[in-house]
């Protein structure tokens, strides 16, 4: 039996199968994900006595350098040849676990030895500088929790879907950095500067055109990610953080920014990342992210039991805070307003959650949120009578779970084409 | 009276504890929730912004530093290098480095056509250089820092010339002795100039 297999039937079933039967005479029972002494990550066996035997009787594992995952939790992304979304069915609160954070990148993640990467601002500005990593830190340091989108970051189409699947491009953390209005005041930007170039230093040199005023608002050069340095795939030394944007403009591995009077019409912003709406047009530089919900308990593949039901999920929005969430358990016709789980920030993903008594009726459970400028998350048929059906980038719709009679969740496909 | 003065050291070393650690909170100029909220009397008042006009960190940039980074283009043609290139040439090279995975003409490669097909099999239009990019600039910015996709940064800005002028001629935008140079290739005039436009969406309750 292969070990992964293992590991979800222990989850599942930790108590009530025999272990010579789940085991059927292989020697390991699970296996950890360890920290060598030079810091690999490997995984390691574990033998099947150290899980089964009661645990008071035998000295644990002594106190290590790094922490790990129980052997019984088995939570990842799924990835692509292009992205990797986060498991959001397994989440509670509302921290990404900084490697389960969803990653997309357009060639790859680079290796990067901050020793040699600087970040070069220059172009209307009184004074082009170079900092590097260490600079960067010397600054005054804002933290913020914030999510990141993927614009791209709607699949429907067939019941069997996940969270993960439908929506997985998307997380949370704690990001710390050097606020970009610090950088600008120290450059000096020039009156006439109203876009900036933002560029990685990945092999697809990333290049996106921000508007200087977002600069001015609330971007952060982010150095760290839930109180350790940044991560390789989230764009280690450092990324542009673009608070409630498309994750695209969020430039990670960033090498230099170009204060410019006019914006750059780069690949990554007339052939992607530009969206069909009515008559032939399409949309360009769309940069928030419209306030988005989605139930992630209970979902596919789930199967619930009769009785109470705790229906939780996360809502967000690019705009602001997340004023309401409902909930509706008979497919849309009532909606009653979700418990809001503490804290509640701006541009952050926030838990809702709603006690249900589920009696074994066919059903359908949806929520939809509604944010502090009033807009309430539209269903896919209202998204396309605004943009018509041709779908694309922004795409943040009610998300509907078809609850079976014998309580097998499935996803609600809709089509109206 | 010691036991006073104890207490009044102790009160200026919290005041100015909390002075610093909340300056830093207060300096930007953009947000000052800190200083908007009402402050009880007793309460220690929070210190004026103190950011100094340059914190004086980093170094200058020197314009050969810049330059060696500086390989964006705008639409006007600002960042265009040197050289030229016709289509014929660009048709070699593309046939070399590229026809693998965009498809021989540009068309129907495994990682995406670049060039419009006239005669198209499938009911889906695919997005191309000829009917969805607005600027050719970006052609010549965007191969240069991207292509090949297994070989990034590989061409020099002569092929890259070459091949703009072969992928814009492929599409039937420019004729086929026709020079792409940095005075050119800003005057090209693409035929999805016109697609866009820019995001009306303002939150509300108006779904767009
Ligand atoms: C090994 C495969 C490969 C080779 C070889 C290759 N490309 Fe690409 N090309 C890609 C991939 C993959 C993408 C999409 C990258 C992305 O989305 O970030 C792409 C995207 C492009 C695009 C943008 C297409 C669009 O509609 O946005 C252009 C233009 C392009 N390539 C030109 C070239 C040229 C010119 C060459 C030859 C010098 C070349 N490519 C060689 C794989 C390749």
């Amino acid at each position: 039996m292969k070990i992964d297999k293992i590991i979800e039937i222990t989850q599942r079933f930790p108590e009530k199968l025999s272990r010579r039967k789940l085991l059927g005479g292989a020697a390991t029972a699970a296996v950890a994900i360890v920290q060598t002494a030079k810091g690999q990550t490997i995984q390691k066996a574990v033998p099947e006595n150290a899980i089964y035997e009661d645990p008071t009787k035998k000295l644990g594992t002594l106190a290590g350098e790094i922490g790990t995952r129980s052997p019984f939790v088995k939570s990842v992304k799924k990835p692509s040849d292009i992205s990797s979304r986060s498991p959001l069915q397994d989440f509670y609160g509302i921290i990404t676990p900084s490697d389960l954070h969803f990653e997309r990148h357009h060639a790859g993640v680079p290796v990067i030895n901050p020793n040699k990467h600087e970040l070069v601002i220059h172009g209307l500005v009184e004074k082009p500088l170079v900092f590097t990593l260490a600079d960067l830190k010397r600054f005054p340091s804002v933290s913020r929790i914030a999510f990141i989108e993927c614009s791209g970051n709607f699949r429907g189409g067939k019941e069997n879907l996940t969270p993960q699947e439908i929506c997985g491009l998307t997380s949370q953390s704690e990001w710390t950095g050097v606020k970009l209005s610090t950088l600008f005041r120290e450059v000096g930007v020039k009156p006439n500067a109203s876009w900036f170039l933002a560029e990685g230093g990945d092999a697809a040199v990333m290049t996106r055109s921000i508007p200087v005023k977002k600069g001015w608002e609330d971007s952060i050069i982010a150095y760290a990610q839930n109180g350790e340095p940044i991560r390789p795939e989230q764009g280690y030394p450092f990324r542009l953080f673009n608070p409630g944007w498309e994750g695209n403009t969020s430039v990670k591995w960033l090498r230099r920014l170009e204060l410019s009077d006019t914006p750059y019409y780069t690949r990554e912003e007339t052939s992607k990342y530009t969206e069909p709406i009515k008559d032939g047009k399409f949309r360009i530089f769309s940069f928030d992210i419209d306030a988005r919900s989605i139930i992630t308990f209970p979902s596919f593949p789930q199967q619930v039991e009769k009785g109470w039901i705790e229906i939780r999920g996360l809502a967000w929005s690019g705009r602001g805070k997340v004023v309401k969430v409902e909930v509706s358990t008979d497919a849309g016709k009532n909606w009653q307003i979700a418990q809001l789980n503490d804290p509640i920030l701006d541009k952050a993903h926030v838990q809702f959650r709603h006690l249900w008594q589920w009696k074994g009726e066919e059903t359908e459970i949806l929520s939809r949120v509604t944010d502090e400028t009033g807009y309430t998350q539209p269903t896919l048929k209202q998204l396309f009578e605004a943009r018509g059906n041709d779908g694309g980038y922004h795409m943040n719709p009610i998300t509907a779970w078809q609850i079976k009679k014998d309580g097998k969740v499935l996803f609600k496909p809709e089509t109206f084409k | 009276m010691n036991k006073q003065r104890y207490l009044l050291g102790l009160a200026a070393l919290l005041f100015f504890g909390i002075a610093l650690q909340a300056c830093y909170q207060a300096m930007s100029k953009e947000s000052e929730p800190l200083q908007n909220r009402p402050v009880q009397s007793n309460e220690p008042k929070v210190l004026a912004d103190t950011v100094p006009s340059s914190f004086g960190y980093g170094r200058n940039a020197t314009q050969a530093e810049i330059d060696r980074l500086d390989i964006d283009v705008r639409p006007d043609g600002k960042g265009l290098p040197k050289g030229e290139g016709i289509s014929a040439k660009g048709k070699v090279i593309f046939e070399e480095k590229c026809v693998a995975c965009h498809g021989a003409g540009g068309i129907g490669g495994p990682n995406g056509s670049l060039v419009t097909n006239k005669t198209p099999t499938d009911k889906r239009r695919e997005k191309t250089i000829g009917n969805y990019w607005p600027y050719a600039t970006t052609v010549f910015d965007y191969v240069r820092r991207a292509m090949p996709f297994n070989e990034p940064g590989s061409l020099s800005n002569e092929e890259v010339y070459h091949l703009t002028a072969y992928l814009l001629n492929a599409n039937g935008i420019i004729d086929e002795k026709d020079v792409i140079n940095a005075q050119t290739l800003p005057k090209v005039e693409m035929p999805a100039k016109n697609l866009f436009v820019p995001d009306d969406r303002k939150g509300g309750a108006e779904i767009r």
